[in-house]
C-alpha cells in the first residue's frame, strides 16, 4: 500500500497550484488583518487580542503533547493492533473504542486530525475514525457538565442520546457509501509513518 | 493551566519517559514524526487562532443570542446551523451563549442545532482537516455532520415539546 502513496507523491510534477503552501499564505494574510483589526477597533480589538493570546497558551501547552503521542502511537502501535480492535472486523467493540477514545479531553476537534490520520494509515475502519471525530467533537465530559449547568438535565441527556444514535448510523454511512474502495491517507499528511 | 493540561502534560511525559527507557532509537523516530507534524500543521494553527480571536472580538454574542433567538421555526433552525457551522467558539463561551439564545425566545431545535453543528462542523479548520485527511473525507464528514445535526436538532424538539 505505501509503495503505491510513494508513487503517487514523486511521480508527477507538481503543478503551481500544488506548490502554493496555502497555509502560509493564508496566515501571512490573516496576520495585518488581524493588526489592523485591532488598531482600528482597539475596544473590540483588544478582545480579539485577549481570546488569540489565550488560545495561543493553551495551544502551546497541548500541541506538542498531542504530536508526541501521536509520534509514539505511530512507533509503537503495531498495524495488527490497530486492525484488530478498530479495523473492518472490530464490530461493536470497535465502535466503543472509538468513542471512549474520543471522549478523552485533549482539546479542539482539529488536535485529533493527525491523530486520526496515523489510526487510518494503520488500518481503522473509517466509520469508526468519524465516530473518533465526533466523540472528540461534542461529547467532552467537561464540556457536558457545563452543559448540564447552562441548559438542564433534560436538554442534555437527550442532546447526548441523540449524537450518539445519529453518530453512528452516520459513521455508517460514510464508511459504506463514500468509502467503498477503502480508503488512503493524503501522501503529504504523515511523512515517515509507516502502514 | 487547568486540570485537563496538566493531566495531558503528565500523560504524554511518562509515556515518553517509557518509550526512552523501552528503546532510545524508536523514540527518536517517534519524535521526528512528531516534530514533522506539528511544523506541518503549525500555521494552519496559527492562522486559526488568530480566526477564532477575530471571531469572538467582532461577531458579539449578543448578536448571535438575538439572530437565532428571532427567527422561530424552521428558519431558526436553518440559521441556527449555519451559524454554528461557520462559527468557531469554544464551549466555555458557547453554553452561556446558548442559555441567553433560549431567553431570547429561540426555539429548543434551534438551540440544539447551533451547539451541535459549532461542535462538529468547521468551516474554520476545513482546509486543515482536508490537508490531514483528504477532501473527500473531510467534506463527507462536514456535510453529514451537518445533517446529523438538523435530524438531532428534530429529536430534542420532538422529545422536548
Amino acid at each position: 500500500m505505501s509503495g503505491e502513496v510513494d508513487s503517487g507523491a514523486n511521480g508527477r510534477k507538481k503543478s503551481f497550484r500544488e506548490r502554493i503552501r496555502w497555509d502560509y499564505t493564508i496566515l501571512f494574510l490573516l496576520i495585518p488583518a488581524f493588526v489592523i483589526l485591532v488598531v482600528v477597533f482597539p475596544e473590540k480589538g483588544g478582545l480579539a487580542r485577549h481570546v488569540a493570546w489565550e488560545y495561543f497558551k493553551e495551544m502551546a501547552m497541548i500541541l506538542p503533547a498531542v504530536f508526541i503521542i501521536m509520534g509514539l502511537v505511530s512507533v509503537w502501535v503495531e498495524r495488527g493492533f490497530i486492525v484488530r480492535f478498530l479495523g473492518e472486523g472490530s464490530g461493536v467493540k470497535g465502535v466503543a473504542l472509538s468513542f471512549i477514545l474520543g471522549s478523552i479531553p485533549m482539546g479542539p476537534l482539529y488536535v485529533a486530525f493527525p491523530l486520526a490520520a496515523v489510526l487510518l494509515k494503520k488500518g481503522a475502519k473509517v466509520a469508526n475514525i468519524i465516530i473518533f471525530l465526533s466523540a472528540w467533537a461534542c461529547i467532552k465530559l467537561p464540556a457536558e457538565l457545563m452543559e448540564f449547568q447552562f441548559l438542564g438535565w433534560k436538554f442534555t441527556l437527550v442532546r447526548y442520546v441523540a449524537t450518539l444514535v445519529v453518530v453512528v448510523a452516520l459513521s455508517e454511512v460514510i464508511g459504506r457509501f463514500f468509502f467503498k474502495q477503502g480508503y488512503e491517507v493524503p501522501d503529504e499528511a504523515l511523512d515517515g509513518v509507516e502502514g | 493551566m487547568d486540570l485537563t493540561t496538566i493531566v495531558i502534560l503528565a500523560l504524554t511525559g511518562a509515556l515518553l519517559l517509557l518509550s526512552v527507557i523501552k528503546d532510545r532509537r524508536k523514540t527518536l523516530a517517534a519524535l521526528r514524526v512528531a516534530y514533522k507534524g506539528f511544523v506541518r500543521l503549525l500555521p494552519s494553527i496559527l492562522a486559526i487562532i488568530l480566526v477564532v480571536g477575530m471571531i469572538i472580538g467582532f461577531v458579539p454574542a449578543k448578536w448571535i443570542a438575538q439572530v437565532i433567538g428571532k427567527n422561530s421555526g424552521a428558519l431558526g433552525v436553518a440559521i441556527a446551523s449555519l451559524l454554528g457551522a461557520v462559527l468557531f467558539i469554544p464551549v466555555i463561551i458557547a453554553f452561556p451563549l446558548a442559555r441567553s439564545m433560549l431567553d431570547m425566545g429561540a426555539g429548543i431545535m434551534a438551540t440544539a442545532a447551533f451547539i451541535t453543528t459549532l461542535t462538529m462542523v468547521g468551516f474554520v479548520f476545513l482546509p486543515l482537516e482536508i490537508k490531514e485527511l483528504g477532501r473527500k473525507f473531510a467534506i463527507a464528514r462536514n456535510a453529514l455532520s451537518f445533517v446529523a445535526a438538523v435530524v438531532i436538532a428534530v429529536v430534542i424538539g420532538v422529545i422536548i415539546r
